[in-house]
This record gives C-alpha cells, sequence and structure tokens, in this order.
C-alpha cells in the first residue's frame, strides 16, 4: 500500500505545487515565447526571501509581504530582460543563469541579520496559518500542509486559467509567433522586445508564487533550496509534460514528484523490509541518487520515444524550424 | 489614377500641367537615366546613406527617390548591396551616416516595427512563415491596432472578439485572392516554398501598407507559379500601393517594373525605365564588367596602364 499512498502524498504536497508553478513559468518563458530563462530559481528565490524577510524582520503584515514578494520578481525581470532581450536568445541565458547563483550566494553570505545564512530565513508564518479554516489534518497531511495545499493548487488553477485565457488571445499569438521568427514579428510592426519582457515578468511572476508556496510549506526560506537543480527539475517537468501546452507543467510535476517518491519507496523496501538487494550491491544512502539515475534512463526514454512530451503535438513537432 | 489602369506605361502621355504634381506613372514619363534623379512625387526619399561592415562600404547611395504608386525594381549583381539597402531603409539595419524619409518624415532612430506600422512593410528573402502556426493565425497576426495584443485585454475576450471577427475576414479575403483559402487550417510550415511567398506577400497586406517591399519574390519559384506572383504584384499596383523589390530574374524586372534601380558596389550607378535601362552601357559594365567585349591581346599596354595609374590616383585623392 505505500508504495502507492507515499507517491501520491508526495506528487500533491507543497514542495510540488513549488515546482509545479515555477514549471508554469518557464512554460511562459520557454514554451511559448522561447525565452531561455535558466534563472528561475531567482525568481522563486526572490520572491520567497522578500516576503520571508519583510515579515519575520521587519512585521510587514502577509498580504503586503506577498505583494512585495511579487514586486521584486518584477524589478528582477526587468534587470535581466531590458540589456538581453534585444540580443540574440543566448544572452538571456547567460544572464539568468549567472543571476540565479549570483542571488544565491547573496543570500548566503551577506545580510546575516536579515537572511541568516545557511540556516535561513523563518518565522514568517504565523500571519498565513492564522487564517487556517481546517481544525485538524487529513489524508496523511498535517494541518499546515493542508492549508498551504488548498491555497497552492487555488493558485495553480488561477494560473492555468490565465495562460489559458492569454495563450488564446491576440497576445499569446503575438507570443508564439515570436518564438517561431522574431524578424518576422518586427516586420508586421510589432515590438517584439516589449512582449518579450512582458513574458518574462509574467513568467518570473509566476515563478515567484511558486517561492512563496515552497517557503510557506517548509516554514523557512533557505538559499539551498534555489540552486541550479530548481531550475532544471522545473524544466524536466515542463519537458515531461509537453512545453506550450497549458497543462503539461502541472501533469509533468505531479508525474516527477510521483515517480521520483515511488522510486525512493520501492528501493528502500527492496533493501530493508523486502531484503531483495543486499545491502554490498545498494545500501540505503545510494537511494537518493539511484532515484535521480531511474528517472534520467526514462527521460531519456521519453525524449527517444515521445519527443513531444505527454501532451505535445508529434504533428507540430515534425515541422522543421524553417 | 486613369494612367494606373493601362498597361502599356511607354504610351506618350501628354505634357503635364505646370503646378500639378504628377503622380503615379506619368510622373516617370520623360525623367533623366541619372543617379539620383528627383520624382515628381516620392514616397521614399533616401540620402547620402552609408553602411560599413568593417572595411567594407555594403552601402554608399548618396541620393535616391522612389516614386509613389509604382513598381521600381532595385537591380544589380551579387553583393551588391541590395538587401543591406533594404535593411537599411525598412529599420532592420540602422544607418552609419545619412537618413530615409517616408512619406515626408524621417526614419531616423525608428525602430523596424513602428517603420512597419507607417505603412512599409518588407518580406524576407528566405521566407519568414511561422512554422508552428496555421496559416490563417499567420494572416491574423499581421493585423495592426489589435485590441486583444494588448495584455490585460487579451484576458477579456469579449473586449477583441469582434475585431478579431473582422480580421478574420479580411485574412480570409485576402488568402482567396492568393488561392491558399484551402490552406487555412494547416500549419504554415507545411506549405510549399512558393506557398511560403505568398503567405508572406498576403500577411504583409494585413498590416495594409503604403509601400510593399519584396526581397526576392521570385527566388525558387516554379515557372507557373511566377506567373501568379507577377499579377499579385501587379495587382498591389493597380490598389494604390507603391512596390519596390529586389529581383535576379530580369524577365520579371522587365515584365512588371515601371523603373529600374541599378546598384553595383553599394553605389547606385544607373536608374531608369526598364526598357532603356538593359542597354545602359553602366549597367552592362556592372555586370559584365567594363572591358568583356574587348580582346585583350588587342589592347594597347601603355594605355592600360596609364588608366590604371590614372584610377589609382583618384581613388587616393578621394
Amino acid at each position: 500500500m505505500d508504495l502507492l499512498t507515499i507517491p501520491l502524498h508526495d506528487a500533491f504536497a507543497p514542495l510540488a505545487v513549488s515546482f509545479v508553478l515555477a514549471a508554469m513559468g518557464l512554460n511562459i518563458h520557454y514554451g511559448y515565447t522561447g525565452l531561455l530563462n535558466f534563472g528561475q530559481a531567482a525568481f522563486a528565490a526572490v520572491g520567497a526571501y522578500a516576503m520571508g524577510v519583510a515579515i519575520a524582520s521587519f512585521d510587514v503584515p502577509f498580504i503586503p509581504a506577498v505583494i512585495l514578494g511579487v514586486l521584486f520578481s518584477v524589478l528582477l525581470a526587468l534587470l535581466m530582460g531590458i540589456p538581453t532581450l534585444r540580443l540574440r536568445a543566448d544572452y538571456l541565458a547567460i544572464v539568468t543563469i549567472a543571476v540565479a547563483e549570483v542571488l544565491r550566494l547573496f543570500f548566503t553570505t551577506t545580510n546575516k541579520d536579515y537572511f541568516h545564512a545557511r540556516d535561513g530565513v523563518s518565522g514568517f508564518t504565523s500571519g498565513f496559518r492564522n487564517a487556517n479554516p481546517y481544525s485538524e489534518g487529513m489524508l496523511g497531511f498535517s494541518r499546515n500542509d493542508l492549508w498551504v495545499m488548498t491555497v497552492g493548487w487555488l493558485l495553480v488553477a488561477f494560473f492555468c486559467l490565465l495562460t489559458w485565457l492569454l495563450v488564446r488571445s491576440p497576445w499569446g499569438r503575438v507570443l508564439k509567433s515570436i518564438r517561431e521568427d522574431e524578424d518576422a514579428v518586427r516586420s508586421l510592426g510589432k515590438n517584439v522586445y516589449y512582449y518579450k519582457l512582458q513574458a518574462l515578468i509574467l513568467g518570473g511572476v509566476i515563478g515567484a508564487f511558486g517561492g512563496f508556496v515552497g517557503a510557506l510549506g517548509l516554514a523557512s526560506v533557505q538559499p539551498d533550496s534555489y540552486n541550479l537543480d530548481f531550475t532544471f527539475i522545473a524544466f524536466t517537468m515542463l519537458i515531461l509534460g509537453g512545453a506550450a501546452r497549458v497543462l503539461s507543467p502541472v501533469v509533468g510535476a505531479v508525474l516527477f514528484w510521483g515517480l521520483l517518491s515511488f522510486l525512493q519507496t520501492l528501493l528502500s523496501k527492496l533493501i530493508g523490509e523486502w531484503g531483495v538487494i543486499p545491502d554490498s550491491i545498494l545500501n540505503s544512502e545510494q537511494i537518493g541518487n539511484v532515484r535521480f539515475m531511474v528517472v534520467g534512463l526514462s527521460l531519456m526514454l521519453l525524449m527517444i520515444y515521445r519527443p513531444q512530451g505527454i501532451f505535445g503535438d508529434k504533428k507540430e513537432l515534425a515541422i522543421d524550424g524553417r | 489614377m486613369a494612367a494606373e489602369t493601362t498597361q502599356d506605361q511607354t504610351n506618350p502621355t501628354d505634357a503635364p500641367d505646370a503646378g500639378q504634381v504628377r503622380t503615379g506613372r506619368e510622373g516617370l514619363v520623360g525623367l533623366e537615366n541619372e543617379p539620383g534623379v528627383a520624382k515628381p512625387d516620392p514616397i521614399v526619399v533616401a540620402t547620402g546613406i552609408m553602411r560599413q561592415f568593417g572595411g567594407l562600404k555594403a552601402v554608399d547611395v548618396d541620393h535616391l527617390e522612389i516614386q509613389r504608386g509604382v513598381i521600381t525594381a532595385l537591380i544589380g549583381p551579387n553583393g551588391a548591396g541590395k538587401t543591406t539597402f533594404f535593411n537599411l531603409l525598412t529599420g532592420f539595419d540602422t544607418p552609419d551616416s545619412g537618413d530615409r524619409t517616408f512619406n515626408g518624415r524621417s526614419l531616423k532612430r525608428m525602430s523596424a516595427s513602428r517603420i512597419a506600422r507607417m505603412g512599409m512593410v518588407r518580406t524576407f528573402q528566405l521566407t519568414k512563415v511561422l512554422s508552428k502556426l496555421t496559416v490563417l493565425e499567420n494572416m491574423r497576426l499581421g493585423a495592426t491596432g489589435q485590441i486583444g495584443e494588448r495584455f490585460w485585454a487579451g484576458v477579456l475576450p469579449f473586449l477583441w472578439r469582434g475585431q478579431e471577427a473582422a480580421n478574420t475576414e479580411r485574412a480570409r479575403d485576402l488568402l482567396a485572392r492568393f488561392k491558399l483559402d484551402a490552406k487555412e487550417g494547416d500549419f504554415a510550415g507545411s506549405l510549399s516554398g512558393g506557398q511560403r511567398k505568398l503567405l508572406e506577400m498576403a500577411r504583409a497586406l494585413m498590416v495594409e501598407p503604403e509601400l510593399v517591399m519584396l526581397d526576392e519574390p521570385m527566388a525558387g519559384v516554379n515557372p507557373a507559379l511566377k506567373q501568379s506572383l507577377l499579377g499579385h504584384v501587379k495587382s498591389l499596383r493597380e490598389d494604390g500601393m507603391t512596390v519596390l523589390f529586389v529581383e535576379h530574374d530580369m524577365d520579371m524586372v522587365r515584365d512588371i517594373s515601371d523603373w529600374v534601380v541599378v546598384m553595383a558596389a553599394g553605389r547606385v550607378i544607373a536608374e531608369g525605365p526598364p526598357d532603356s535601362i538593359m542597354s545602359d552601357q553602366r549597367v552592362i559594365d556592372a555586370y559584365l564588367g567594363a572591358h568583356h567585349d574587348t580582346d585583350i591581346t588587342q589592347l594597347d599596354a601603355e594605355a592600360v596602364m596609364a588608366e590604371a595609374e590614372a584610377e589609382l590616383r583618384e581613388e587616393e585623392q578621394s
């Protein structure tokens, strides 16, 4: 039974929600606009830190603190987008990956009174938890987790609806056209730069909400949660679901966490409870890495046999870029 | 605009009344075949346009005017700077010096998208269709002033639905005219090379341009489709648009253009009506080389040397 319930539990937990949102932001960037943002972790980190520090150190109420987090992520998008979006696509990739690392080190090493280095920011959840309508936990989730998940999945639903509306609008059409060929869009009188900036901001803000949910779920904001793996796992989830589909980051993220958690449970049972695999071949400390190996293998198989992802359209993929 | 409908461009027109601007093809009658000659009703005026890539002067045009309401061809041997000049006119590249005006407005420091919105729309030598969008979506993108292209309005379909329907109707009309209506639901990436050219031209018309700039519209198009493309380009003139196109296909140039501008080594070396420009000595020299019909064994060695030295001196002075 554990083999089923534990993965299900993990696939919908607050941490999974945070990755769903991060991947949804990347879907706007990469899936629809063709922007290569390798620093989604930076948006989540800036959102989470701005909210956490505002509440813990400056006693800002919860809602204004969230708004502050959104504002900082917009600023970050402007900071990274204004100098690079006029240039070739690779420059944004270089800048975002660098900024994400710079910010992580900045949060680790500076302003220790506010950021508390590796210990991270904590003590900012009371405002959110006081609004919790649940009186007790259920389905194996604690009362607090349940509340974070409710809000988190509502946010996912809201951003799915927003994305769905936007990509069906003329605005979304311009984004998709920019992904196909910027110069063609420019020749038809659209300000490409302006649209790319809007897309970067929108995806970044969704990523910041991922940061909020992750922070509230863990009740702390630690710099190492926002390393490069964060971005690449979110990208993996997006590709798994199939880029440029509204629901693909959601399904991709849930499946990814479910699979990861299933492997963890299965391997530890094979070693411990069932004793099928002897200690000399695999011990419990190695499970963490082995499950990523298996996930990597299944991703390779996916790319070979279903390169468009779960929701993608193979016909669309078959069309060559030019 | 009576002259626009007559196909015979050599038809002599009456001497124009003094003080009245000679529009369209009438305005080209009797102009000198000199580079930079002034046109009575220019839509584009380029002055002193220079563009250098490192040590190479790709474009160096002293003065050029494009008459409104006619089809002007831009020809020249490979590497003459035609496409670069095209990019400079449309804002896809900025000149190192000089300026160009469109309808009397300077285009200095104007982005390509703004120039397109003003009514100067281009196509590309290598067609740029948006492969993963349908043919109809490609067309809809061309429409300007769309309310739904604003972020906040995009979320509220009732704000832009009416405009979208009108644009779609216009797109369908244009697709029917270019015989692409059966393809409207297909991905643009699945079209053939010739159909892509047609789609690009149709999409450019969605912008409702005054001046259509076609960069090698006939490149890689089969002869049958070529005829229909020629007809489409002519029909643009009939609809009152101005057309400027770059082309290597001399048959097309002779067939549809009212005026030909010849570029070589970055400069405009001659311009004039198509029937006389082909026999212009400067044009023949540019295409075939100045000494193409002289037997080099017959040349006087000293005279050739003297000529070369004179040329060198001239270059040093400039």
